[in-house]
């Protein structure tokens, strides 16, 4: 075992962290709130956006994300330079990244899994409830926002963290389209000092704290949250 | 109708509804001025929950015309063949008129009792939160529930949900109450404390209308009883009628279990 590399090499590290933690943190955000009108509207809109929403969630969680994220890279990354005027643009210095690339894939695959989940927790919450809010007057609107959508949360949290750390370690993939998150950085380590092994055991260690993190973070709070007996 | 005489709080005309070919409602008509209590008893499966919801539109008549405070509110014949009402601000005013108290209490189980009972008020009402909350803990207090109102519903026993859910359906200060047989998922030990917070609200002189199993509350509390039979009024009047002397003889037999 050499760790003596492991000085030199810790700026790079500190550096993938951030980036991993940004895929993450920038793919469960967005990715959840597309989740939710995902959800919803496969239970209550109409046909055409139920067909559109439950058909994404299929493609989705039909095919490997590493496949979504070269076609996104290569596909969509060689077709909008194509575009004119878009290398002048303010868009393009986050357009040329892989990183742009990356969270687009993981957010998207992050929708299309919790949109499925969250179309089973807007069904699970007891019509009753439901029910009793609109006997009091609330319009949908005020029914979603203050009943149903409140009630579906609850309903899928501690499945959240879960599918949080799920994704974590679907970062990785990133390193494939050119970013140096964690991963990407013991690749890195690894392809300037001929170590196979030591690399992978400290990110391994790293993963390890981090999906420990996450776990301990949901637990804090599902405890904010009241429980139903 | 009854024995007051007060302005009509709900007149409903002519009520049919349909499940497919199900027949369940094969035009019932009532009012209940104010004041009136009106209870509807009958066997299971004789229509009155669902003439009820119908009420305030939780289910969609077939047929009918709903009065409520005078309004009538506006129906056109939808798709699925039922009526719907066509504006949605009236039907939504319209039932922050209706105090609906259900079967299964439903109370929302992520809120507090004491955010139950403000939910509606500041959500729909727009009451400040500082008055409504002076409301309802004046409501909890009424039906013996200041003590639990941090209590979440999951740690309340079903004759301490429901009375829950009447503060919660009082603190709308409807014209009407409706109770969607408020008993008839509670043990046998609780149903005393729910009839006894309806019995007051009778005596205090709201208006109500009653779908209950109850007989004896039923024959107590009523102005005007309506004995419903596969989906048509078989018999309706005083209580000393309908349960005394009824003209019905599937009446007199139904009511004959009681006394």
């Amino acid at each position: 075992m050499d760790f003596s590399w492991f000085p030199k090499y810790l700026p790079m590290i500190i550096e993938g962290i951030g980036l991993t933690l940004a895929l993450l943190v920038i793919s469960i955000f967005i990715g959840f709130l597309l989740a939710v009108p995902i959800g919803l509207v496969q239970v209550t809109g109409p046909r055409w956006l139920k067909w559109m929403a439950s058909g994404f969630c299929t493609v989705i969680r039909g095919t490997p994300l590493l496949v979504q994220l070269w076609l996104l890279y290569y596909g969509l990354g060689s077709f909008f330079p194509q575009i004119p005027g878009i290398r002048d643009s303010f868009m393009w210095p986050v357009l040329r990244e892989g990183f742009f690339y990356a969270a687009l894939a993981f957010t998207l695959s992050f929708a299309g899994y919790e949109g499925a989940i969250m179309k089973g927790a807007f069904l699970s919450v007891p019509k009753g409830e439901l029910e009793a809010a609109r006997a009091f007057g609330m319009s949908p609107w005020t029914v979603l926002r203050r009943i149903w959508l409140p009630r579906a949360f609850r309903i899928v949290l501690p499945t959240l963290g879960g599918e949080t750390i799920l994704q974590l370690k679907a970062t990785p993939l990133a390193a494939t389209v050119t970013v140096i998150e964690l991963y990407g950085a013991s690749y890195q380590i690894r392809q300037d000092t001929y170590r196979v092994y030591e690399p992978l055991l400290m990110v391994a260690v790293i993963y390890l704290a981090l999906t420990y993190c996450i776990t301990r973070l949901f637990n804090f709070i599902e405890r904010q949250v009241p429980q139903r007996r | 109708m009854g024995s007051s005489n007060g302005q009509p709080a709900v007149v409903v005309e002519g009520l049919h509804k349909s499940f497919g070919d199900l027949e369940v409602l094969k035009g019932v008509s009532l009012t209940a001025h104010e004041g009136d209590v009106v209870s509807m008893i009958g066997a299971s499966g004789s229509g009155k929950s669902t003439f009820l919801r119908c009420i305030n539109f939780l289910e969609m008549p077939t047929q009918g015309r709903i009065q409520v405070t005078g309004e009538d509110i506006s129906l056109k014949t939808g798709h699925d063949g039922n009526l719907h009402p066509t504006d949605r601000r009236q039907l939504e005013r319209i039932r922050t008129r209706l105090g609906m108290v259900f079967q299964s209490f439903n109370l929302w189980p992520h809120l507090n009792v004491l955010e139950n009972v403000i939910e509606a008020p500041v959500h729909v009402l727009k009451v400040p939160k500082a008055e409504a909350i002076e409301r309802a803990e004046a409501l909890l207090q009424k039906v013996g529930l200041y003590e639990k109102r941090n209590q979440y519903p999951a740690f309340l026993s079903g004759g301490q949900q429901q009375r829950a859910a009447i503060a919660r359906a009082l603190a709308m200060n409807p014209k009407v109450m409706l109770f969607d047989e408020p008993t008839s998922a509670l043990d046998p030990e609780l149903v005393g404390e729910v009839l006894k917070v309806i019995r007051d609200l009778a005596l205090e002189g709201r208006t109500m209308i009653l779908v209950t199993h109850e007989m004896k509350f039923a024959r107590d509390v009523s102005s005007h009883v309506i004995y419903l039979h596969k989906g048509l009024i078989e018999e309706e009047g005083p209580p000393s009628q309908v349960f005394g002397s009824p003209k019905s003889d599937r009446c007199k037999q139904f009511v004959s279990g009681i006394h």
